[in-house]
């Protein structure tokens, strides 16, 4: 089902037209309204006047997320205050947040988007949306929710959490479509039998997953349980947030809605442009966005664009789901956590270079984190209480600081093994991106 | 009056005790008293020994977590109710324990107790105003 079916099946010499002249008027806008940009830009020699065709993309410098927490909090946006409707925002490294912006317009597009990317799975307005993404600061619920919304369909917005809720109010209302992270689909499954419920007899049939990377194997099993069609969504907050690309019915990867967002592969190391086909880290440029268009924004995420006309008639490019990351960063429970938070919060407590380790699993189908952290002199006492204390403020620390719950354990010095180089901050279990073709 | 504990962080795991006596064993330092305080994940031990010193110095050099304390070693009268005046003369002091335990020798023909206590100058001071007897480190470390 295709929710705006001149766009999406446009023809690509006529949509490259379309993004060209879009990405002259956004570069110009940025460069008239973003001082960051104007220095940029004027830095790597090129104005808007030179922006012919979607080769010139890659002539354009490129901006990450440290751009974003240095022009900390409002430094890149392209409006005046008064135009912005809407501010949300996602942890960072530092624990300085990446904060976004939204006019009113740009709150239509993101809408118009994952409109697109909820009839990819065939939504309408007969359907029930049940929105199990949280709502707040996090992109997740409320896009999902204005998409669901602009179909006519009818939004549940639940946001997350409270399993038994969920599953009952599936039951009772007649949700036809679940939108929430793949491992809280995998949770809720998980209730449903302890409660004995079949899922199979519910009225759901789609579920739009993302916010997580998930691996193939993950998907079967969500279908399986579920007895529905797990469609992989993706989005980023700095980009717009879900909506960015999503997989149509035919599951073979996700159409990036190029109409508003421009999307590159390059060469992590080098910053060089890759083929199609080629694996290397995404690239967006927002070519629509008013508040914060960034250009050619780095996401660290890993993944490779497919050209050509999918079965289901879509034009727009595909980018197989993500296969991996450029930094360290780790998606818990569909936090982002960096290793270095976690470090931040144990140099406050220790007041030394702790060694640490983080081990991440999959309990059950809940992302589990467990801390390991090497007992000083400094921190060690021969009474119980006060270790567990201690282990008690690292958790602490780590649940204010990351949002996130973890499991701390103290051992013995030198049991983390030291690499020559770079520690091996990370153990990860959970197998997430494994695909089975890669 | 004090005398000097030595603790040792050890994780839960098998062979971990056993390596640390061994170690202690191997330089000739002998074990006067312990005890362990565990949960699930980590253990403390705590060791009275013939050579304090020498165990922190030979401990720290295997790479563990050891730290020296002090505590109060009690001789206790061996009857029944022995245990239970020690601890009333305590309490009666309002002196709180962190933790005891009992001494693998002895001292005559009485029972030795080890305390740890918060403030061990004043708890020190009390016990000996109500002839209590307390064994000095010397005494303790060569039993």
């Amino acid at each position: 089902m295709l929710w705006n079916p001149e766009i999406e099946t446009m023809p690509r010499h006529e949509l490259e037209k379309l993004q060209v002249e879009r990405l002259r008027r956004t570069v110009e806008r940025v460069y008239q309204h973003v001082p960051f940009y104007r220095q940029k830009l004027d830095e790597a020699g090129i104005g808007p006047a030179e922006i012919r065709s979607v080769a010139d993309l890659a002539r354009l410098p490129f901006t990450n997320k440290q751009d974003l927490r240095d022009n900390y909090p409002f430094g890149l946006f392209a409006v005046p205050k008064d135009e912005i409707v809407r501010v949300h925002a996602s942890s960072g490294t530092t624990g300085k947040m990446t904060v976004v912006g939204y006019t009113k317009s740009d709150v239509n597009t993101w809408a118009e988007v994952m409109a697109r990317t909820m009839a990819c799975g065939g939504v309408t307005n007969k359907d029930t949306v049940q929105v199990a993404y949280g709502y707040g600061l996090f992109t997740g619920g409320l896009g999902a929710h204005y998409g669901a919304e602009k179909i006519g369909a009818a939004v549940i917005p639940i946001s997350g959490g409270n399993t038994k809720r969920q599953l009952q109010i599936m039951a009772d209302f007649g949700t036809t479509a679940v939108a929430c992270t793949p491992s809280y689909s995998l949770f809720m499954a998980e209730t449903a039998a302890e409660e004995g419920i079949d899922l199979h007899q519910l009225p759901v049939r789609v579920g739009f997953f993302g916010a997580e990377p998930w691996s193939n194997a993950m998907r079967r099993e969500i279908e399986e349980k579920w007895g529905i069609k797990a469609i992989d969504i993706y989005g980023l907050s700095e980009v717009m947030g879900p909506g960015v690309a999503s997989e149509c019915m035919v599951q073979d990867g996700l159409h990036v809605w190029e109409d508003h967002f421009m999307v590159e592969v390059i060469d992590p190391a080098t910053g060089e442009v890759l083929p199609y086909g080629e694996k290397g880290e995404l690239v967006f440029t927002c070519i629509t966005k008013e508040a914060l268009p960034l250009i050619r924004y780095r996401t660290r995420d890993i993944s490779i664009l497919s050209n050509g006309t999918c079965a289901c008639g879509r034009t727009h490019l595909r980018m197989h789901r993500v296969m991996g990351r450029t930094d360290d960063m780790l998606i818990i429970r569909g936090v982002n956590v960096f290793p270095s938070q976690i470090e931040s919060v144990l140099l406050e407590i220790g007041e030394t270079e702790p060694h640490y380790q983080l081990i991440v699993d999959r309990e059950g189908n809940l992302d589990d984190l467990e801390i390991w952290v090497e007992i000083s002199e400094r921190l060690f006492s021969d009474e119980v209480r006060k270790l567990e204390q201690i282990e008690g403020r690292i958790r602490r620390e780590i649940q204010s600081t990351l949002g996130i719950s973890a499991r701390v354990k103290l051992v013995e010095p030198k049991t983390i093994a030291r690499s020559e180089g770079k520690a091996k901050r990370v153990i990860d279990w959970r197998d997430v991106y494994s695909d089975g073709n890669r | 009056m004090k005398v000097k504990q030595i603790s040792i962080f050890l994780e839960n795991q098998s062979g971990r005790l056993a390596r640390v006596t061994k170690t202690l064993g191997d330089h000739h330092i002998n074990i006067r008293a312990l005890s362990i305080a565990d949960t699930t994940d980590f253990g403390i031990l705590r060791l009275i020994v013939s050579d304090p010193e020498k165990a922190w110095g030979v401990l720290k050099e295997q790479g563990y977590t050891v730290s020296a304390t002090e505590i109060i070693a009690v001789q206790v009268p061996d009857h029944p109710g022995g245990l239970a005046e020690i601890l009333q003369v305590l309490d009666d002091c309002g002196i709180n324990i962190e933790y005891m335990y009992a001494f693998v020798g002895r001292s005559g023909n009485d029972a030795v107790v080890v305390f740890r206590v918060e403030n061990i100058d004043r708890a020190i001071e009390l016990l000996q105003q109500k002839d209590v007897k307390l064994l000095c480190g010397k005494e303790v470390y060569n039993v």
